[in-house]
C-alpha cells in the first residue's frame, strides 16, 4: 500500500500548488514525531494546557438501564469542551517547529475554531479562521470566543455558506500563503498527510483508553463506540485498538432526517453508510454525491457531523469490515443527550449524543457485548440554544 | 483541431495564442454556444470550456459564482458534452473541470466523450501528476491531451516530471493564489517562465485581465496568454455580452504585437 493510500482511499487530489507545502509538511511531520523535544513539548502542553488525561468514566445510572458495563471517555473534559484541541495544539506546535508564523483553520460551528485559536493565541501565532456566514450567525458566541483569543474570522459567503465553503476558502487561502502559512485541518479528512497527522495527535484517546480499561477491567472492552462526522474522535479512539480484532469498533453517522435526498440536499450526514466513492477535498473516500459527482449538501442537528464527506481511513477500515458504521437520526440523538444529562448529571455535545443513541438503539442486541467504551467526544453546552428550539419535533418541514 | 497543429499553425504564422475560458451552460447552454463563437472570432485560438463542479476549490469567486450559475441552470456532464459537439468554430476546445465529475463517469468513459465531442485536451486543477496514471492512459488510447500545470512553488525535479507526462501546453500559473482578473501581472511570470524547460508551448494563466498585461506575459518569453476571469465578469454583467467578449479577445490578441 502507497503510503499516502488507505486501501483505494486517500491519497492526494490537490491543485500542484499545493503539493510542496504538503510534501513539506509530510518531512516535517516524520522528522518531529520522532523528535523527542518536540514530544516531550507535546506532552506538556496537552497534560498541563488540555487537561490530559482524561477520565474513563464508569457510567453507573447508564450501565444500569441498559444492562451493559458502559465507560464514557471523557474527552468532554479537555481544555475547550472537546477533543479538538488534542489536534490543535499538537499541529501548531509541529507548524512552529516548522517555521511557520500564520496558522488558518476552517470551522463548522466553531469548535475546530475556538481550539485553533486556543493553540495560536498560546504559541504565539496570527490566526485566522474561516466560517460559513451561516455558522457564523448561528454560533454567535463561538466568534466571539475566537475573537477573544485574537483570531480573525472570516464570514464565508459563496456556495451553500457552510463549513464545505469554509474549507474551500481555508485551501484558496493557502494557495495564495503556502510559504508561510500552516493549514491546521481539524479532521482526519483532506488529502495525505493530513488524515494520517490528525489521526495520530488524536490517538491519544484511545491510548489512554486502552491503559485505563486495563486497569480498571483488566482486559480491553467488547465494543467502542464514536460518532463520526469527518471522524477524528473516531479514528482517535478506534486506531489503538487496530490490530485487537475481538474489539468492535462502531462508527455512528448523522442520520439526520433520514437516508434520502431531496434535490441537492442529503437529509443525513451518513457518508460511510450510504456515500459513494469520489474525490473531495484532497481525498478518495466515501462522499455524498448526486449521479454526475456534484457533492451534496448534507443534514444533521449537529453542526460538528454536518459534513458531505468522511476520512478516507474510515472509509477503507468499513470497506475491509474492521469498523461497522451504522446511524442514528436527529431524533434519536436528542433523547440520547436528555437522557445522559438526567442520568449521570452530564450534557454531552449533540455530536457525541449519536454515539449514545446508538447505545440505546442496540442494547438489546447483545451486538455490544458486555463492556462498552464510548467516545464522549465534547459537552454540550454549546447546543443549549439548539436543543431548546428543537424542542418536540426536530425534522418537520425538512423532509 | 489539435493543439499541437493550432500552435504549429500560429508559429508559421508568427503569432502567439489567445487562450479563452467559459464556463459551459453560464447562463444557459445557447449563450454558451454564442459566447464561443463571439471569441473566436474576436481572435481566441483556443477555448477552455469548463465544466462546472458544485466545490471548486482552485477557482476564485467569479468562476465560482459562473460554476453555481451554470449547475443552477441544469449544466451536467451529458449537455456537456452535447453542448462541445455542437460547437463549430475552427479552434481546439479543452476541458476544464474537476476529479470527481471525471472519477464518477469513469475515467476511461470521460476521455472517450471529450473525444468523441470533438474535446482536443483536458485540464484538472486537483489533479497532481502523482494521481494521474489512469488519466494519463485513458488520454493516450483517446489521443486527448493532458495538460498539467505548473507554479511558482514547483520545483525543478517535479517540472521535469511534468513536462515528461504533459502534452498539448503547459499551463503555467503565474502566482500564488486562485484564479481571477487582478490589475497587475506578478513579478513572479518572469522567474517562472525562466525556469520552464520545455519543447511544449508556454502558456501563462491565473489574474489576466486585460491587452497590457498579455502583451507583459508575451514579452517574458510566453506562447500563449489564458484568460478566464475577465471574460466571465463580462458574461455575468449579461450588458452587451458578446459584443464586449469579441472586443476583448481582440484587445488581447492585437496587445500582443505592441509593447
Amino acid at each position: 500500500m502507497q503510503k499516502s493510500r488507505y486501501g483505494r482511499f486517500g491519497g492526494q487530489f490537490v491543485p500542484e500548488v499545493l503539493m510542496p507545502a504538503l510534501n513539506e509538511l509530510e518531512e516535517g511531520y516524520e522528522r518531529y514525531k520522532q523528535d523527542t523535544k518536540f514530544l516531550r513539548e507535546l506532552n506538556y502542553y496537552l497534560s498541563e494546557f488540555a487537561g490530559r488525561s482524561t477520565p474513563l468514566y464508569h457510567a453507573r445510572n447508564l450501565s444500569k438501564k441498559y444492562g451493559t458495563k458502559i465507560y464514557l471517555k471523557r474527552e468532554d473534559l479537555v481544555h475547550g469542551g472537546a477533543h479538538k484541541l488534542n489536534n490543535t495544539i499538537g499541529q501548531a506546535l509541529l507548524a512552529k517547529y516548522m517555521g511557520k508564523k500564520r496558522l488558518i483553520a476552517e470551522t463548522g460551528a466553531g469548535q475546530h475554531g475556538t481550539a485553533t485559536a486556543m493553540a495560536g493565541a498560546n504559541l504565539g501565532f496570527d490566526t485566522v479562521v474561516y466560517m460559513g456566514a451561516k455558522d457564523v450567525e448561528r454560533q454567535k458566541m463561538n466568534v466571539y470566543r475566537m475573537q477573544l483569543m485574537g483570531t480573525k474570522v472570516y464570514p464565508v459567503r459563496s456556495g451553500s455558506m457552510t463549513l464545505k465553503d469554509a474549507i474551500n476558502e481555508a485551501l484558496r487561502d493557502w494557495v495564495s500563503n503556502v510559504q508561510n502559512t500552516h493549514y491546521l485541518i481539524g479532521s482526519v479528512v483532506g488529502p495525505h498527510p493530513y488524515p494520517m497527522i490528525v489521526r495520530d495527535f488524536q490517538s491519544v484517546i484511545g491510548k489512554e483508553v486502552k491503559q485505563q480499561i486495563m486497569e480498571k477491567e483488566g482486559r480491553l472492552p467488547d465494543s467502542i463506540v464514536a460518532c463520526a462526522g469527518g471522524g477524528s474522535n473516531a479514528m482517535g479512539i478506534f486506531h489503538p485498538f487496530i490490530a485487537d480484532t475481538d474489539v468492535k469498533l462502531f462508527p455512528v453517522e448523522a442520520g439526520g432526517c433520514g437516508i434520502q435526498v431531496k434535490g441537492r440536499t442529503a437529509m443525513h450526514s451518513a457518508s460511510l453508510g450510504a456515500g459513494e466513492e469520489g474525490i473531495l477535498q484532497g481525498a478518495r473516500t466515501l462522499i455524498l454525491q448526486d449521479k454526475y459527482g456534484q457533492i451534496l449538501e448534507s443534514t444533521s442537528v449537529s453542526a460538528g457531523l454536518d459534513y458531505s464527506g468522511v476520512g478516507p481511513e474510515l472509509a477503507y477500515l468499513a470497506d475491509i469490515g474492521r469498523i461497522k458504521p451504522d446511524s442514528v437520526n436527529d431524533q434519536e440523538a436528542l433523547d440520547a443527550f436528555h437522557e445522559l444529562c438526567r442520568l449521570e448529571g452530564i450534557i454531552p455535545a449533540l455530536e457525541s449524543s449519536h454515539a449514545l443513541a446508538y447505545v440505546r438503539k442496540m442494547a438489546d442486541s447483545g451486538e455490544l457485548g458486555d463492556l462498552v467504551v464510548v467516545c464522549l467526544s465534547g459537552r454540550g453546552d454549546k447546543d443549549l440554544e439548539t436543543v431548546v428550539k428543537l424542542k418536540g419535533v426536530t425534522c418537520e418541514g425538512k423532509i | 483541431m489539435k493543439i499541437e497543429d493550432k500552435f504549429r499553425q500560429l508559429k508559421k504564422n508568427n503569432e502567439k495564442a489567445l487562450i479563452a475560458y467559459v464556463c459551459a451552460g453560464d447562463p444557459s447552454v445557447d449563450a454558451t454556444r454564442e459566447y464561443v463563437h463571439a471569441l473566436v472570432k474576436g481572435g481566441a485560438d483556443i477555448v477552455e470550456l469548463g465544466l462546472p463542479f458544485s466545490d471548486p476549490v482552485a477557482d476564485g469567486p467569479t468562476i465560482q459564482a459562473a460554476s453555481d450559475r451554470a449547475l443552477e441552470a441544469g449544466m451536467n456532464p451529458d449537455i456537456y458534452f452535447e453542448l462541445a459537439a455542437s460547437i463549430k468554430d475552427p479552434v481546439p476546445l479543452v476541458c476544464m473541470t474537476y476529479y470527481n465529475l471525471i472519477f464518477r463517469r469513469g475515467v476511461e468513459k470521460f476521455v472517450k466523450d471529450c473525444a468523441a465531442s470533438g474535446i482536443s485536451g483536458i485540464i484538472v486543477p486537483d489533479l497532481p501528476i502523482e494521481e494521474a496514471e489512469d488519466m494519463l492512459k485513458a488520454c493516450k488510447t483517446h489521443d486527448v491531451d493532458m495538460i498539467f500545470m505548473v507554479t511558482p512553488v514547483t520545483d525543478k525535479g517535479r517540472m521535469q516530471k511534468i513536462f515528461s507526462k504533459g502534452s498539448g501546453f503547459i499551463y503555467i500559473v503565474s502566482r500564488l493564489g486562485v484564479t481571477g482578473a487582478r490589475d497587475d501581472v506578478a513579478e513572479s511570470t518572469k522567474e517562472v517562465l525562466a525556469k520552464v524547460n520545455t519543447s511544449l508551448p508556454k502558456a501563462v494563466g491565473f489574474g489576466i485581465s486585460g491587452g497590457k498585461q498579455a502583451a507583459q506575459v508575451i514579452a517574458a518569453g510566453a506562447d500563449a496568454v489564458i484568460v478566464g476571469s475577465a471574460f466571465v465578469n463580462i458574461i455575468s454583467s449579461q450588458n452587451n455580452v458578446e459584443r464586449r467578449l469579441e472586443e476583448l479577445a481582440r484587445e488581447i490578441k492585437f496587445g500582443f504585437g505592441i509593447q
